[in-house]
């Protein structure tokens, strides 16, 4: 993909962009709004299909697929799946998709583990038992970055990337320049 | 309520509705219907199908790591959880105290965070739903509708929003997860350059803040039966007041009332409250089932977050918001507001409060002051309770002599709602579920009565407003009767 596609009526067509929330905090969905006045004219350049913004329901085909969060349970892994299948270019956003982030530090404990110090153990706990309901989605032992999962074309590190980063790392991809940044926008605390 | 469905005389013969919005192909929250044999819903179960386990993975970090390792738990208010767990760890050290200028800057921030919440949840993700209507091109019922249609709006909620994140910024030093709040204090106070920067734009703000009330209250009057009316629940309410009663989101002591508005427990001091609350749990969600230990688990359940805060204080610190208060109040009669559509509008007069707060913070020296930490002999204990956006939120650690954390307790916002939360779907969908037959009808009203709530739905889930449906309906030998699903134009099919 080179730049926006043209129509037959000559005029640019919108890129269409997705975005879907994982096992992340969706802190990196606030960081996209946080370019703030930007957003108006972001919206001039795309037209977002399903992201939780929108009540789309139904993932179409899209030239750009955002990924925030890591891969935790079976659901996720069917979402992202399903990005990728939809998507021409798909991108980690953030700590958690990048490397799993803060929910990956589970994986020093056995699953078990977790439920049980929520569910059973916990102060005030009334009833104690483990939900296991057939209406809740298995969990996965571990958490995972999506690129163990998916094929990632890029990634955005950052908890989370600043709104700076993001709109300088979506503008030259719609233009399709190659993307750089200036060190202040990569300059992590 | 929870358990009348196990006393339901023939429970084989209960059927069951499942609502999947989107969200749950997201790992988010899910919804079921259990009818009866005379088809009355008996119980509603929303699903919170999300784990995490932070009370588990945070074992064995040092406590100061806290404030800044627990607020991942969610990006949309981050400052909630960073400030909870700032006062707990305030304890361990021994702060029993903040000084002047920690205290107030810690306040600043999270009249920020609650501003750009508050605008978010409003302008964001409820505004499409307002301004268009339900039968709206489900392309166009978003925030992108509402910057083409009503672009004034949209440009004072984005506004609005940065506002308060920019205060959160200069506090904290980012917008999201920054790291103002140690234990003790804080790590820097503003300069004032910082103050002058804030002040330029604030009554400007504090009049978009009126704007979106004189809406909201436009938008309640134009249906006001419907509003009223609509997933009304009669619900014990609890929050945070101050020592004198007043609307209160940083520190004070728990108040609970009940629905005629008499109290059940007040000023309870916070470090308590494992004496006042304790949690059920389901099968079937995530998502613990908070109550008043004194009523117990059927009928001790009560609502958190706005509505609950309006209703439960005696009067607003600043003018226009307690002109706004006594005006909400006057729906009662006398009794609290239980509309659950009424959360909007109350969010709205606190979104005012916030702003009011706001100015009269910057222009107090204390702001710029040195004197920033307190210490005092560490304590192995910890609790924090903070009026977050959404409600109260409670947390609790223990650590060894070494500073390691060995126990940790967290009672989020949403959660405090989860039974309101069900009882809300349950009414609504007893209205609109017509025999066997699932309707269009039933699918909205279930979103919007969710949606009133601002479920935070990080804190709780991931999800976040929107909500598209695909609602089964399945008899007592799980064999599906019906299905309704929403198509990206809006339309439904029957796909059975």
């Amino acid at each position: 993909m080179n730049g926006a596609q043209m129509t037959d009526s000559g005029l640019k067509a919108k890129l269409k962009v997705s975005t879907a929330a994982l096992c992340g905090c969706f802190g990196c969905h606030m960081s996209l709004l946080d370019m703030d006045e930007r957003f108006f004219k972001l919206v001039e350049l795309i037209e977002f299909d399903r992201t939780p913004l929108t009540d789309i329901k139904r993932l179409g085909r899209c030239d750009i697929g955002l990924i925030e969060g890591g891969v935790a349970n079976a659901e996720n892994v069917e979402v992202l799946r399903e990005f990728r299948r939809q998507c021409d270019i798909l991108v980690a956003i953030g700590a958690c998709a990048v490397n799993g982030g803060v929910p990956a530090m589970r994986n020093q404990f056995d699953l078990k583990e977790c439920l049980e110090e929520v569910y059973i153990h916990g102060i005030g706990v009334e009833n104690p038992q483990i939900p296991d309901d057939i209406e809740i989605p298995l969990l996965l032992d571990k958490v995972h970055p999506i690129h163990e999962v998916v094929k990632v074309d890029y990634f955005l590190p950052g908890c989370p990337p600043s709104a700076d980063t993001i709109w300088t790392f979506l503008t030259q991809l719609i233009e399709g320049k190659a993307i750089s940044f200036p060190y202040s926008l990569i300059h992590y605390d | 309520m929870p358990s009348k469905l196990e006393t339901a005389q023939s429970p084989q013969a209960l059927k069951r509705v499942v609502i999947e919005p989107l969200t749950r192909v997201e790992g988010h929250g899910k919804v079921t219907l259990l009818q009866d044999e005379n088809q009355v819903i008996r119980q509603a179960r929303l699903h919170i199908t999300e784990f995490r386990g932070f009370e588990k993975f945070i074992q064995g970090r040092p406590y100061w790591e806290l404030p800044v390792l627990v607020q991942r738990l969610c990006g949309i208010c981050p400052v909630s959880h960073h400030l909870a767990a700032a006062k707990a760890t305030d304890m361990i050290v021994g702060a029993r105290e903040l000084t002047a200028t920690a205290d107030k800057i810690r306040r600043l921030m999270h009249f920020g965070q609650t501003l750009q919440s508050h605008a978010l949840h409003f302008f964001h993700l409820c505004s499409p739903d307002l301004l268009f209507g339900f039968d709206d091109d489900v392309r166009h019922r978003n925030i992108v509708g509402v910057i083409e249609d009503h672009p004034q709006i949209a440009k004072q909620g984005v506004l609005l929003r940065k506002y308060g994140q920019e205060i959160i910024r200069i506090t904290s030093g980012k917008r999201i997860h920054g790291t103002g709040a140690i234990p003790g204090g804080i790590n820097k106070s503003l300069r004032k350059s910082e103050i002058e920067y804030l002040q330029k734009d604030i009554t400007q703000i504090i009049g978009w803040a009126q704007d979106s009330i004189e809406l909201i209250k436009k938008i309640f009057f134009e249906h006001y039966a419907y509003h009223l009316a609509f997933a009304s629940i009669e619900s014990n309410m609890m929050s945070v007041v101050g020592a004198d009663g007043a609307f209160e989101l940083y520190d004070g002591g728990l108040r609970a009332t009940d629905c005629w508005g008499k109290s059940i427990f007040d000023h309870v001091d916070y470090n308590d409250y494992e004496q006042y609350i304790r949690e059920g749990i389901k099968n079937w969600s995530y998502m613990k089932f908070p109550f008043i230990t004194s009523i117990g688990q059927e009928q001790g359940w009560y609502r958190v977050g706005p509505l609950a805060r309006v209703n439960n204080c005696d009067f607003f610190s600043t003018p226009l918001a307690e002109t706004e208060r006594r005006e909400f109040m006057a729906m009662g009669n006398g009794l609290p507001v239980q509309s659950t559509l009424a959360y909007h509008w109350a969010r709205l007069i606190e979104l005012l409060h916030c702003t009011e707060a706001i100015a009269e913070l910057l222009n107090d020296r204390d702001l710029c002051g040195k004197d920033l930490l307190n210490r005092g002999e560490l304590q192995l204990s910890g609790t924090g309770v903070i009026e977050a956006p959404r409600g109260t939120l409670f947390h609790h650690y223990e650590i060894d002599e070494q500073g390691i954390v060995e126990k940790a307790s967290l009672i989020v916002s949403t959660t405090n709602n989860n039974q309101a939360m069900n009882e809300s779907i349950r009414k609504v969908s007893n209205q609109y579920l017509d025999g066997n037959m699932l309707s269009e009808a039933l699918l909205n009203q279930v979103e919007v009565a969710i949606r009133a709530y601002d479920p935070c739905l990080s804190c709780a889930t991931h999800a976040i407003g929107k909500m598209p449906m695909q609602i089964n309906l399945l008899n007592a030998n799980n064999e599906l009767v019906d299905r309704l699903e929403k198509r990206v134009d809006g339309q439904f099919d029957r796909t059975i």
